[in-house]
């Protein structure tokens, strides 16, 4: 049945007949070889590593809404949820202000950086890239920046409303993001290779690195230090109001990323072979640098820079299931992406109780052995961080 | 000859700059690929190999006229429609990251599958055929990372065997090879050509290679113009040894391979037959010996191959010192010292093409 379809299967007769040397050794199907074809050592990984991951993720989710400064009893949260009855009048209200909003954003914005990064990793060929390479990072700080440390007159009002959370922060950093992709993705149109791009994001992020360097050496402490808290990263300054606005920008552009998941696999062997499949690389390049700017600009804008997760996660991904395969990759980084901001917000709020501890040093301090120990344990590991 | 499925018609390839006038590589290239038969490209360095190739496969726009695919030119086409008629295998070895084979094969099916890129049970059965074809079946699950040059060359042409074109269009599929990978992989190549009725062009700096497998010839010279015809063909009609005379390198007809041509100005005379003399005027020749069969008995130096119960040695003469040698290393030494060698010249020109 096979057989009478398909033009190049082989006929083995001839096959044998004119070339010996190569069937004898490889086409004649022994039966070791017959028994070898179909067991797949990554298929047992690949299946139930996708379940695996959003059990993970709804354990997190739940111990963020138990866990605090005040613990909630994980029946009572299940009632908080659903308007049930409750021991305790402000549990529901802890959680619907509080850390419902906060986990969702955490949710939202680890799935979001990490399947930007993924993107950015793919697209630049470029194990060390993540959304920062765009200059996205660097724009939204500057935009911050030139809010918080240039308007001296008005500085005062900032720190008084209280840093995160303030909508004036996450316009300046919409700004500021849009700004520099829009630029990037300008020229991203006239520039052929990834390469050249990849090298002007960086630029750009030097210029706008240098800018709020000088805005900060002509401030006083009380900006600077507003600015600094702002560059922690936090999931906890977005209230239901502004999650209307976060939310789907970060959605959309997770819908874009999964849309986008056939020519990232054919961007796997490089823009030549990509182009020659079929693949028109200007243009999936053009809606990839779209959707990772929703991404990672959406949540830089209402979380600050968070480090690391967008770098670490894809690594993660890959070295867990074993594949470059984006099929399994994207939704995997966004799942795992989710989980790992939970946690890392658990981390920065567990030791003390009461206090806080900025979320990017949590990330970096936690993610970075991680990584290490992932990497280093890799059979492959130089292809492990190979794009 | 079969129907053609790839023509050119007044070809023009090279590099247009939008300052400088278009810098052509060759030009008036009208020619034919058609199906079931093996081409090889062949050319010296920068003679535009890639660049034509490039063209050819759409990667490329042409100076000036035509690439055309069953009469329909390859600029017209929508991109997947060209990706279904031609696939390419590159001569940079990729680092995909971590890919099974069969994945890898599969990203061939690209054109083929809809949006998602999910495989259909049709597109399975094409990826499993063409690892068969290629005869990597037992490496389906292997990670492409861990494969050696040769397998990997394979699973290769096996993606872009699974892309179903019309036309496979292959970079230097030999380069990174040893001989009999070499061999292996252009049997593979006439083979798929001859039992699927596709065309094959690839380029290559096998020449003996070449010689041996192609059913066509195109040979580039520098600066033009393409030479097609069968190998043969184009042997007898002097146009590979106009194409790859160069400095100390000669394509000798009468052996299809290369000669290096250093100027021997040592002449050494050479007694003796069989293949210990021939091999023995190898090891004068590398050596950068004139050698003299014929009347070699009246020169000094001489050498003189003596076969004896089965054994070979050979016996110099030099001056009026007669040294009898073991093994052509030892006679080489002699000779070597005679001339007064301080360092060997030798090797410069030996590795190139050959």
């Amino acid at each position: 049945m096979l057989k009478q379809h398909h033009p190049w299967k082989v006929d083995r007769v001839s096959f044998e007949k004119e070339i010996p040397s190569v069937t004898s050794t490889t086409v004649s199907p022994s039966p070791r070889q017959a028994a070898s074809v179909h067991p797949d050592p990554g298929a047992f990984r690949r299946r139930w590593g996708l379940p695996f991951l959003f059990f993970v993720l709804m354990i997190a989710f739940a111990l963020s809404l138990s866990l605090g400064s005040v613990r909630i009893p994980l029946r009572e949260v299940v009632a908080a949820l659903f308007g049930w009855e409750s021991a305790n009048p402000v549990w529901p209200r802890i959680i619907h202000l509080i850390r419902l909003p906060k986990a969702l954003t955490a949710v939202l914005a680890g799935a979001a950086l990490s399947a930007s990064g993924l993107q950015m990793q793919t697209l630049f060929r470029n194990p060390l890239a993540d959304s920062s390479v765009l200059g996205i990072n660097a724009g939204a700080s500057l935009g911050v920046a030139l809010v918080v440390l240039s308007v001296s007159a008005t500085g005062s009002v900032f720190l008084g409303l209280g840093l995160l959370g303030n909508l004036g922060l996450v316009a300046a950093a919409s700004l500021g993001s849009a700004t520099v992709l829009s630029v990037v993705l300008g020229v991203s149109r006239k520039v052929q290779s990834a390469l050249t791009l990849l090298i002007l994001g960086l630029m750009f992020g030097y210029v706008t690195g240098a800018l709020v360097s000088l805005l900060i050496y002509f401030s006083i402490p009380e900006q600077v230090q507003a600015y600094l808290v702002w560059t922690f990263g936090s999931f906890g300054g977005v209230t239901w109001g502004q999650m209307k606005v976060m939310a789907p920008a970060l959605l959309a552009g997770l819908v874009i990323a999964h849309a986008l998941i056939k020519p990232m696999n054919a961007l796997l062997l490089g823009e030549a072979y990509a182009r020659s499949l079929g693949l028109s690389v200007k243009r999936a390049r053009f809606w990839t640098l779209i959707s990772a700017s929703l991404l990672a600009g959406g949540t830089t804008a209402f979380c600050g820079p968070i480090a690391f997760l967008g770098l670490a996660v894809p690594h993660l991904c890959r070295s867990l299931f074993q594949t470059s395969d984006h099929r399994v990759l994207m939704p995997a980084v966004a799942l795992m992406g989710g989980a790992l901001a939970l946690l890392a917000d658990l981390a920065a709020q567990m030791p003390g109780g009461r206090t806080i501890l900025p979320l990017n040093a949590v990330t970096s301090l936690i993610g970075a052995p991680v990584v290490i120990w992932v990497i280093l344990r890799g059979r492959t590991h130089r292809e492990a961080l190979a794009p | 000859m079969t129907e053609p499925i790839l023509t050119t018609c007044n070809l023009s390839i090279g590099y247009a700059s939008p300052r400088h006038s278009p810098r052509v590589v060759a030009e008036d290239i009208t020619t034919s690929l058609c199906a079931g038969e093996l081409v090889c490209l062949i050319g010296p360095n920068g003679a535009g190999k890639s660049t034509l190739m490039r063209t050819l496969v759409g990667l490329q726009p042409p100076l000036q006229g035509h690439v055309l695919l069953d009469g329909v030119d390859i600029h017209n086409l929508k991109p997947k429609d060209l990706a279904r008629a031609i696939s390419i295998v590159l001569t940079d070895r990729i680092s995909v990251g971590i890919l099974s084979v069969y994945a890898l094969v599969a990203l061939g099916r690209h054109p083929h599958t809809d949006w998602t890129g999910r495989l259909r049970p049709e597109d399975e059965t094409a990826v499993r055929g063409a690892i068969e074809a290629v005869g990597a079946g037992r490496l389906a699950h292997r990670n492409v990372s861990d494969l050696s040059d040769g397998e990997r060359q394979r699973v290769m042409i096996a993606r872009a065997l699974a892309q179903e074109p019309r036309l496979m269009v292959l970079d230097e599929p030999t380069a990174f090879l040893d001989l009999p990978r070499r061999v292996e992989t252009m049997r593979l190549l006439k083979h798929l050509a001859r039992s699927t009725m596709r065309a094959i062009l690839l380029s290559t700096h096998d020449l003996d290679l070449a010689l041996r497998c192609a059913d066509l010839v195109w040979l580039l010279p520098p600066g033009g113009p393409l030479r097609v015809g069968s190998p043969e063909d184009l042997v007898l009609t002097g146009a590979f040894e106009a194409a790859f005379r160069g400095d100390g390198v000669a394509f000798d007809a009468s052996t299809g391979g290369f000669r290096i041509e250093d100027a021997g100005d040592n002449p050494v005379g050479l007694v003796g037959e069989g293949l210990p003399a021939f091999w023995t005027i190898r090891a004068l020749e590398r050596e950068r010996f004139q050698v003299v069969a014929q009347g070699g008995d009246l020169l000094n130096p001489r050498i003189e191959v003596v076969s004896e119960n089965g054994g070979t040695f050979w016996r110099s003469t030099v001056g009026r010192v007669v040294c009898e040698h073991r093994s052509l290393y030892e006679v080489i030494s002699t000779l070597r010292r005679v001339r007064g060698d301080r360092f060997i010249t030798m090797g410069q020109a030996s590795r190139k093409g050959i």
